[in-house]
């Protein structure tokens, strides 16, 4: 992590869901309006499913993660897929040391 | 800043607590109450409610917002304080019927306070004899009755025995009518569930019933608990069915790594926010009534019929074992009792092995011996003699003291209730089926009172 990154708000978030056209751009829409800027975005067919994965920056947004949290799944449920998010640093202690 | 996270951790970390219930079940605050001293009951009390409200006053909204922004969810938010015989002990004033009728006073005012932080449940009305009951120590057991049948957060234990001291067996034979009188005084004999009594007691315990602050402690420490039987099942469960025991034991170890370490990021997180030292992090498999969350579930799923038959005692001792290499290895704060909890009431897995009669209290005994804590919330007739429930205690406390562990015992009499009949409780505590007992009886072993010298292996100076 450089120093630029030290004032940001890292968080994962992960689409699941049928293949289909536009998913990135109803999933990036709905990240800009809720003011959270992405980092990385990498994506993926598995056996069919669209499975994308993405890093996001929290520091200006709308909301904190508890609240976004509920919003992402119920924004998933509209759409079709199922959207999670969890903080960057939970994934950082589980799974490097 | 790119994404170094593979696919597969990043589902793996969703799975264990969208589906598996991987959660902190409890962040407590430890308080040392000791500054509050007095020779006047009315001074301690004022003191203890300014100290506790004052520390305390934060502590769940911080909690909350902790758990909102990692997206772990903190189930229970407690309290643990000093032990109440020590803490009330100047202020006793030699008269039993008035410093009884204090020591019921300063419950409720722990009550009142637990209410006003607004948190689950505040541990430490208790007492630290395992060699032998001071007075203040006799007022607090004569007190518990009463104490914990009138309040509704307040949580009691007694230490009676430790591998340096051996076993206080007049505290034993007393406790016994004590634990009686608990579950007559309580709707349901629900008031027992919130007694514990030790062997080899840690003062750094999150869970309740049995946590308080131990007088070795700094003043305001947080301590956390994490559970997450559903996440070993799960792990367990995904394994072949041919997979080496050593194999499986590799896995149990992985996965109590990953969840020792996000619960120590969160431990620490709150700490920090509250300005208190992390003290230690207990990593303990705390099985709840949802289906799932059994640790009677994880040993059927190494191969078990039914938990309690033969191979039980095995599988339970490779399973705690695991639990706390895995946690070791991530934590150097590993504290608390650390292991794998198997109270009756509360695991599913158990409570049915106990219906079909696989589970009995022998067995559970034996079981006692590797898990991390002892013999838990199980019911027993109501009709069960106070010297009977006292040899329960005695044999229990004698596993933890020639074993150098924890030990405890959280024994229900159900008044009315007969061997096999069910007993509910809802909610957190669940419902179980009254475990038989051997009908012999253990009187005069209890009746000898005295004390069970420590253990030859206990002389190390």
């Amino acid at each position: 992590m450089t120093n630029s990154d030290k004032n940001k708000d890292l968080a994962v978030v992960l689409v699941i869901g049928k293949d289909r056209s536009g998913i990135v751009a109803q999933v990036s829409d709905f990240l800009w309006k809720e003011e959270i800027n992405i980092e990385d975005i990498s994506q993926k067919i598995m056996q069919g499913i669209f499975v994308m994965t993405m890093l996001v920056d929290l520091a200006k947004a709308r909301s904190d993660l508890g609240v976004l949290s509920t919003k992402f799944a119920n924004f998933g449920e509209d759409i079709g897929l199922s959207i999670q998010i969890q903080h960057y640093r939970i994934f950082e202690a589980m799974h490097r040391v | 800043m790119t994404l170094n996270i593979s696919l597969e951790e990043i589902y793996e970390t969703y799975k264990m607590t969208e589906k598996e219930h991987f959660d902190i079940r409890a962040v407590t605050l430890g308080i040392n109450l000791l500054p509050c001293v007095s020779d006047s009951f009315a001074t301690l009390c004022e003191r203890v409610e300014k100290k506790i409200t004052t520390t305390a006053r934060h502590f769940v909204k911080r909690a909350e917002k902790v758990d909102s922004r990692f997206g772990i969810p903190i189930i229970n938010k407690r309290l643990t304080i000093t032990p109440a015989a020590l803490v009330l002990s100047g202020a006793l004033t030699g008269n039993a019927t008035t410093d009884r009728k204090h020591a019921v006073a300063f419950a409720e005012l722990l009550d009142k306070c637990a209410s006003e932080v607004g948190v689950d449940f505040l541990g430490g009305y208790g007492a630290l004899a395992e060699k032998g009951l001071s007075y203040a120590d006799q007022t607090l057991i004569d007190a518990v009755p009463e104490a914990l049948g009138c309040t509704e957060k307040i949580c009691g234990f007694i230490n009676l025995a430790t591998s340096k001291a051996g076993i206080n067996m007049r505290g034993v034979a007393r406790i016994g009518g004590v634990i009686r009188d608990l579950a007559l005084n309580s709707d349901n004999a629900i008031g027992a569930a919130k007694f514990v009594v030790f062997a080899n007691a840690v003062s750094d315990n999150p869970f309740m019933a049995g946590g308080f602050h131990g007088i070795q402690e700094a003043d305001n420490v947080l301590n956390l608990g994490i559970s997450g039987p559903g996440v070993v099942r799960r792990t367990v469960e995904a394994a072949p069915r041919d997979l080496a025991l050593d194999e499986i034991s590799e896995l149990i170890k992985k996965t109590a790594f990953k969840i020792t370490r996000a619960g120590e990021l969160i431990g620490r997180e709150l700490a920090r926010d509250l300005g208190v030292r992390f003290g230690s992090l207990d990593l303990s498999l705390a099985p709840t009534t949802a289906v799932g969350d059994s640790v009677g579930r994880i040993l059927e799923a190494m191969g078990l019929e039914r938990v309690g038959t033969h191979g039980s005692t095995a599988a339970l001792a490779l399973l705690t074992d695991a639990v706390k290499k895995g946690g070791l290895m991530a934590s150097s704060r590993i504290g608390g009792l650390s292991g794998a909890f198997v109270p009756v009431s509360e695991d599913v897995g158990l409570s049915e092995a106990v219906k079909c009669g696989a589970l009995t209290m022998d067995k559970l005994e034996a079981m006692t011996t590797v898990c991390s804590v002892g013999l838990d919330m199980i019911p027993v007739p109501g009709d069960t003699k106070t010297t009977t429930i006292s040899a329960i205690i005695a044999d229990e406390l004698a596993i933890g003291v020639m074993n150098n562990k924890t030990t405890a015992v959280r024994l229900i009499p159900v008044p009315g209730k007969k061997a096999g009949e069910m007993v509910s409780w809802g909610g957190l505590l669940g419902e179980a089926y009254i475990v038989p007992l051997h009908s012999e009886n253990s009187d005069y072993f209890i009746w000898r009172k005295g004390q069970i010298p420590a253990p030859v292996t206990s002389f190390r100076n």
